[in-house]
């Protein structure tokens, strides 16, 4: 009997499409093509992620900037004290949000398939 | 006062299971001391011998062994009724049940390799499906499965060639040994 039979290779070829499927199931998420920029809960920029571009907006503490570079987004400048949603660094994944609680801003990536149906913060 | 002495019967086949519970809780005990990124990722030498066991002697002395290597493994590190035993003995018997169903595919196609597959993905199956229903019931398992299922498939083709292997050898010797049977 050989070591390999012909049953084996095709059982190793189909876990092997086992774990590339978990891997694009679990880890691909599907990238996000949206920022939506939030002020007090109101949406007030709804962003392609295809270019470049800088959003200024204001909160209760000042305003806080928002790095868009193609297929991810930032928090670049917040009054915060903490500046955790600086320190959350790019997002672009969809459903990745970055919260700058203190000034009441936040960004949502959204991709074509939405990951969560909602988010309260 | 009376002395009595209860004697067990011990058969051969009680011998065998043992001295094969053995080597496979030695396996085990080595494994323990290779460090791991992920816990549960481990090569699971141990199942070489089960899978070695249920091909020699059938898939009830197999799970013998299986078992109570994971009660006497356990009891020897010190993890005997913790989480990890649960996780460890979950995989276990799901491995066997997999093991129970794939025995019988045509041995002229799956091999060795086939079987240690098979019983690698129903041991993480039965290890994340514990963890997922008892310890962690969010999403951040998902995360590690791809890492689980990679593991599974690269250990169970490594043990299952291990395993072809050594029942080649095996056959070669009694080859060599008895020239005079008919082949």
């Amino acid at each position: 009997m050989t070591l390999l039979r012909p049953g084996d290779f095709l059982l190793l070829t189909a876990g092997g499409f086992v774990v590339v499927g978990l891997a694009l199931f679990s880890w691909g998420g599907g990238r996000g093509d949206t920022a939506i920029i939030r002020v007090a809960g109101q949406v007030v920029e709804t962003s392609s992620l295809a270019r470049a571009r800088l959003v200024s907006v204001n909160g209760p503490l000042g305003m806080t900037q928002i790095e868009i570079q193609p297929g991810r987004a930032r928090v670049a400048s917040d009054p915060s004290p903490r500046q955790l949603c600086v320190k959350r660094g790019w997002l672009s994944q969809a459903g990745d949000a970055a919260l700058c609680l203190p000034n009441q801003v936040s960004v949502e990536i959204r991709g074509r398939s939405a990951a969560y149906d909602t988010l309260g913060y | 006062m009376t002395r009595s002495v209860i004697e067990l019967p011990v058969s051969a086949d009680d011998r065998r299971i043992a001295g094969l519970a053995a080597i496979a809780i030695g396996l085990t005990l080595a494994e323990a001391a290779i460090p791991s990124p992920v816990p549960g990722v481990k090569p699971g030498l141990a199942n070489i011998v089960i899978l070695l066991v249920m091909l020699q002697y059938g898939w009830k002395t197999a799970a013998w062994v299986s078992l109570l290597r994971v009660l006497a493994g356990s009891l020897l590190l010190g993890s005997f009724l913790s989480p990890g035993f649960w996780l460890s003995a979950a995989g276990a018997t799901l491995s066997l049940a997999v093991l129970a169903a794939a025995r019988h595919l045509p041995a002229r196609w799956f091999g060795a390799v086939s079987l240690s597959v098979l019983a690698a993905f129903g041991h993480i199956s039965g290890q994340l499906g514990l963890a997922w229903l008892w310890l962690l019931p969010t999403a951040a398992l998902v995360k590690l499965l791809p890492v689980f299922a990679a593991a599974a498939l690269l250990f169970g083709a490594i043990n299952g060639f291990i395993v072809a292997r050594l029942l080649a050898a095996d056959e070669q010797a009694k080859r060599q040994s008895s020239p005079c049977t008919p082949l």
